[in-house]
């Protein structure tokens, strides 16, 4: 029996159905991400397992305990929320041992706790103040270690950097990679940055509209994505989805061993940008964005100048000299397809 | 030119605040004359003070009694109330439906209709349940009366508080009254204190339903300032000092928490 059970889980909001019948299995210690597009109802997912939003349909368990209808109070989970939800009228240290508190621990525990969480997270020198006098990423730290010291069977956590600045997020990121292999405790985290699930998941979910379209390890989705949502919306750039019928070349680049009809997806990695007249494919280069380390060469293939044709990506370690409007050749890396049917959904490739 | 406007304004402002506490400062003198210099022509501004009216006053009728009544129909009246209309601004600000609003309106609308038109139902009931002449009575209607205005303020007090922060509570393992008391309270104590305060002055100015509901057993002290405008004539020195002596006890304690009361009404606007 897995720790965390979710069984054909629904929400209503009126006539919607929100969140579609829901199961997932999280196992004990496993750093679970929601991922998905605004709207697809990743939050909705996690207020639910909170016991914050209603749970409509289906049942949830945690750790042989059904808990779909217990009041969040009592299901000892705690949660780390986008805008931190710190209390403004406590002091740091009493924002932390709230939940002590109120469970009417020992002072002694509850100073040598939070002494604890606050070393963890440098927030010692802190311990005095209350939020308003914290930056936007002590303000997170606080929140997580409200969320440590109560050593709760699941953290939950709802977008919690998509209020910090950019390095601030890369850097916290690291942070709660660390805090989780250090402290092992079993984590639900919700984001919509793909980076941030690949980078923080043991298994990733990706959600649309209320279902759930994959689950799987990071690199899993990425190499064997289950349908083209899941494989466009993981990877940056996206991956080049063509439509068959639009580009017939690329169909007889991937030969025999494809569907007859629907799409190819190729990573931009698995797309070569060879001189003009070499290379399986011939096109003309659209827009080059040298970000240092990479190199996106977009170039728009099968058009006969009337822009008709089908915009491939490419990435690249090496630098370029191609300018917009010079025509190139284009190879795709072996055995480096996607094939998708006209649903959407994976075909599997087979052996040329 | 402009040195003038400001001298102007500065004028003006004070010709109000003479107009609006005039009747205030005439009380208070009238209170200190005997009959006869409360109704000479001309008015007169400078006299020998006199306490034979408060004297006479307490001679002739229970103060303590009235304002023992006033003390105690204003406070249980304000406990009760908050008591009713915290939970109800509670659910409204945290648990808004579509129809939340059209309930807040509806509850400010009843306080849009004269009381005399719900006096007689009101007589009937008091009398019927056998509660005439009592302070149960009082509190009851006093309690009723505040109560969309109470819900009203607290509600807008409430609405300022991110309701994340009652989530995060919940998450903490605290209960709706663990909420109320660790999160809500502290955070909406200038609305808590100034609603309370409110409703205190409300309570004990109220007349209308302590005259039809009360006399001699129940009376505040609103009905003994009205004893005193008698149908053998008015006595005006000992109106003026029954009536100081009925405010005078709110008018020290709204003086007191004047601080408080301010800053309860503009808490919310500081973040």
């Amino acid at each position: 029996m897995a720790f965390l059970q979710l069984k054909g889980v629904e929400k209503m909001f009126g006539a919607l159905r929100a969140i579609k019948g829901v199961d997932l299995s999280i196992e004990k210690g496993e750093f679970v991400v929601f991922v998905g597009p605004s709207g697809c109802g990743k939050s909705t997912l996690l207020r639910m397992i909170a016991g914050l939003t209603e749970i409509d349909g289906g049942s949830l368990q945690l750790d042989g305990r059904d808990i779909t209808r217990l009041p969040s109070s009592k299901r000892d989970l705690a949660m780390v929320f986008q805008s931190y939800a710190l209390y403004p009228h406590m002091s740091v240290a009493d924002n932390m041992s709230f939940a002590l508190r109120l469970a009417n621990v020992d002072k002694k525990i509850i100073e040598e706790k939070v002494g604890r969480a606050a070393q963890i997270l440098n927030l010692t020198p802190y311990l005095q103040r209350t939020p308003k006098e914290l930056s936007g990423g002590q303000r997170q730290r606080v929140a997580i270690g409200r969320a440590i010291v109560r050593a709760p069977k699941v953290f939950l956590f709802d977008e919690p950097l998509s209020n910090l600045d950019a390095a601030l997020r890369g850097q916290t990121r690291v942070e709660i990679a660390k805090l989780h292999r250090d402290l092992g405790a079993t984590t639900i985290y919700v984001t919509h940055d793909q980076v941030e699930a690949m980078t923080l998941a043991d298994r990733v979910v990706v959600l649309r509209d209320g279902a759930i379209e994959q689950v799987g390890s990071p690199l899993e989705l990425y190499d064997r994505p289950a349908n083209q949502f899941v494989a466009q919306f993981i990877g940056t750039p996206q991956m080049n989805v063509v439509d068959t019928a639009k580009l017939p070349a690329l169909r007889a680049v991937v030969g025999a061993t494809g569907a007859a009809d629907g799409y190819i997806g190729v990573r931009p990695e698995k797309v070569m940008v060879r001189a003009a007249g070499t290379g399986q494919l011939a096109g003309r280069v659209e827009l080059v964005e040298s970000l240092g380390a990479d190199t996106l060469i977009y170039a728009n293939v099968g058009s006969n100048g009337d822009g008709s044709g089908v915009q491939l990506v490419a990435r690249q370690a090496a630098r370029t000299e191609l300018r917009p409007g010079d025509p190139v050749g284009l190879d795709i890396a072996p055995a480096s397809f996607h094939l998708f049917d006209r649903q959407g959904q994976a075909v599997a490739l087979r052996a040329a | 030119m402009k040195h003038l406007a400001l001298i102007l304004r500065t004028v003006a402002a004070w010709l109000v605040t003479l107009l609006i506490v005039f009747p205030l400062i005439w009380l208070v003198l009238t209170a200190f004359k005997t009959e006869q210099q409360a109704i000479s022509i001309p008015p007169q501004l400078f006299f020998t003070p006199t306490m034979e009216s408060f004297a006479e006053v307490n001679l002739r009728s229970d103060y303590l009694h009235y304002a023992a009544n006033s003390v105690i129909t204003s406070i249980v009246s304000t406990v009760l109330g908050l008591a009713i209309a915290a939970p109800a601004a509670y659910s409204m600000a945290f648990f808004r439906t579509r129809k939340t609003r059209d309930i807040l309106m509806w509850m400010l609308s009843t306080k849009m209709m004269p009381a005399v038109g719900a006096l007689v139902p009101i007589y009937v009931m008091a009398q019927t349940a056998g509660l005439l002449d009592s302070r149960t009575a009082l509190i009851v209607v006093f309690t009723l009366s505040n109560l969309p205005i109470m819900v009203w303020m607290l509600y807008s007090g409430f609405k300022d508080i991110p309701p994340d922060i009652l989530e995060a509570a919940r998450m903490d393992g605290a209960s709706v009254w663990g909420e109320f008391l660790h999160v809500i309270r502290p955070l909406a104590m200038g609305t808590l204190a100034s609603t309370a305060l409110l409703c205190l002055v409300l309570s004990w100015n109220e007349a209308f339903w302590s005259l039809n509901l009360s006399s001699s057993r129940a009376g505040t002290l609103a009905t003994l300032i009205a004893s005193y405008s008698s149908p053998e004539g008015l006595f005006w020195a000992k109106l003026s000092a029954a009536s100081l002596m009925a405010i005078a006890p709110i008018v020290v304690v709204g003086w007191f928490s004047q601080k408080q009361l301010v800053q309860g009404l503009t808490f919310g606007a500081v973040k």
